[in-house]
């Protein structure tokens, strides 16, 4: 049984049912039972026509659902059992399902919900156990983003930038579960490529490519980060980092650029070195200048300021960040990074310490305690 | 999407507004207080932003280790603690704002004489997961 192909179907079969006449909530709750009805009867080996026998047996399980409801008040509904003929699948209506996830009325973390859910196929308790809350509230999370696009129009015109946004979190921020998330959003980023013609679709999967190929240099088994500079670059997925350079170059030659491009374009920077002594930090900030100018955001203008600090050195660095607003999280550990380059070794390890005491998460947190530490037995 | 430890505490935090202790209010409203933490916990169970409550108990031991073989040592409780934990719920929002929004609702739970008891909450931010793009 082919558990990816069967979630890679999920959209589609929503698009079909709900060109058949059905809403989308009713339609996706239909396809989660056709999904877990796959998973039982296709042990060995899949039907000759997945999707078709998807389709089927989500119309059953709706037919059944409103048999249920309509038994309960002591009716009798005639139906047939196939589905009525309808439009053939398109990719566009896999898209529509795409959008009407990623729909701007719905919350980020209901959009990324809904977004596993009905076009990634997982179940409601894998997305749970995936960002550490009940089942019970995820489930009122899905089915509460479900009313508030029951309005949508399903051929409504939707807006790729929300999509690719909701994707983007799903690979950037989650918790390293039985569900791997990043893969996952690798998977729909990939669908969503092989449907659209969009230069910065691609830039965002290049993107993903090129950071999840270094994925198993910069977590030990401990779970602890390894910065980029300390990474055994031996263990970066070379095919991975081809695939993501190879995209990227592709879509840059249309000039269009986006701030998904040159995020890629960085991170293709990053990965086209054989040692960190080899960055062509000087490219990097070009990238940084683009990427600031489409953005205007501060993460990036901090991000900018230690490249700077590479290319340029420690001083030029300092001066950048002057200009960032030091309330920034990251802000101190940044600081901290370019003081120690300066030889100013003392202010350094404050910094990371006070650094520490900021960070946003364990894994920083610990990495820059030991920075602190490390400085502080230097200093003895 | 993140989460955040909403802490109520026995002792320790500033003065509520309205600071009667729960066992000079009548049964009602301590049946009206009671009831208003539940529908709290099921709204947020409701919009998708419940992960967990619980209540402690005010008096509890403190436990160290005494070296090999030896069986741990514990103390307390100490009466001069100044900060007691009463409980605490666990919620995952889309923003601090929302954060401070949830809590003040809270907070606004009935006391004495059926007004709201402004009790002073704690919110703090849960570490989260690393995220993947760094640079």
């Amino acid at each position: 049984m082919d558990e990816l192909l069967l979630r890679e179907l999920t959209p589609a079969v929503i698009g079909i049912l709900v060109r058949r006449g059905l809403d989308f909530a009713t339609a996706e709750d239909a396809v989660q039972e056709a999904l877990l009805q796959a998973t039982l009867s296709w042990p060995d080996r899949s039907p000759a026509d997945p999707k078709g026998w998807l389709v089927t047996v989500a119309w059953r399980k709706f037919l059944d659902a409103r048999r249920a409801e309509v038994a309960r008040r002591e009716r009798e509904l005639k139906a047939e059992i196939e589905p009525p003929p309808g439009p053939p699948a398109s990719a566009d209506d896999t898209l529509q399902v795409f959008f009407l996830c990623a729909h701007p009325s719905l919350t980020p973390a209901s959009a990324v919900a809904l977004t596993l859910r009905a076009v990634g196929g997982l179940t409601t308790r894998q997305i749970a156990q995936a960002y550490l809350v009940p089942e019970a509230t995820m489930a009122q999370r899905i089915s509460r983003a479900k009313r508030t696009v029951s309005g949508v129009r399903f051929e409504s015109p939707g807006d790729l930038a929300t999509v690719l946004r909701v994707l983007y979190l799903v690979f950037n921020e989650g918790y390293s579960g039985d569900v791997d998330l990043a893969a996952e959003a690798i998977r729909l980023a990939r669908q969503v490529v092989s449907i659209t013609d969009d230069e910065e679709t691609a830039g965002l999967l290049a993107l993903m490519l090129l950071h999840h190929a270094r994925r198993r240099a910069r977590i030990r088994p401990d779970g602890s980060l390894v910065p980029l500079a300390e990474q055994n670059r031996s263990l970066w997925d070379t095919h991975m980092i081809a695939e993501g350079v190879d995209l990227l170059q592709r879509v840059l030659q249309r000039d269009r650029l986006g701030e998904y491009q040159a995020q890629a374009a960085i991170a293709a920077l990053h990965a086209d070195a054989p040692r960190v002594e080899e960055t062509d930090w000087v490219q990097i900030v070009g990238w940084y200048d683009e990427l600031l100018r489409i953005t205007d955001s501060p993460v990036v203008a901090l991000n900018r300021a230690v490249a700077v600090g590479e290319a340029d050195g420690a001083p030029a660095g300092l001066a950048a960040l002057a200009e960032v607003d030091p309330k920034l999280p990251r802000h101190t550990a940044a600081s901290a990074y370019l003081h120690e380059k300066a030889g100013d070794l003392e202010r350094a390890a404050r910094l990371y310490a006070d650094a520490a005491q900021a960070a946003p998460n364990l894994a920083e947190r610990d990495h820059l305690t030991r920075q602190a530490a490390r400085l502080n037995q230097r200093l003895r | 999407m993140a989460k955040y430890l909403l802490l109520k505490h026995y002792r320790g935090a500033p003065e509520a507004v309205n600071s009667v202790p729960m066992d000079q209010w009548t049964p009602e409203e301590i049946t009206n207080h009671v009831q208003y933490m539940t529908d709290f916990a099921s709204r947020l169970e409701g919009t998708g932003e419940y992960v967990d409550g619980q209540a402690l108990a005010p008096e509890g031991t403190f436990v160290r280790y005494d070296g090999e073989g030896r069986p741990p040592v514990t103390d307390g409780p100490f009466a001069e603690t100044k900060d007691l934990i009463a409980g605490w719920m666990v919620i995952d929002v889309d923003s601090y704002d929302r954060a401070v929004e949830l809590a003040g609702e809270l907070s606004a739970a009935p006391g004495a004489g059926g007004k709201p008891i402004h009790e002073w909450l704690e919110l703090r931010p849960f570490l989260s997961a690393p995220p993947t793009v760094t640079e």
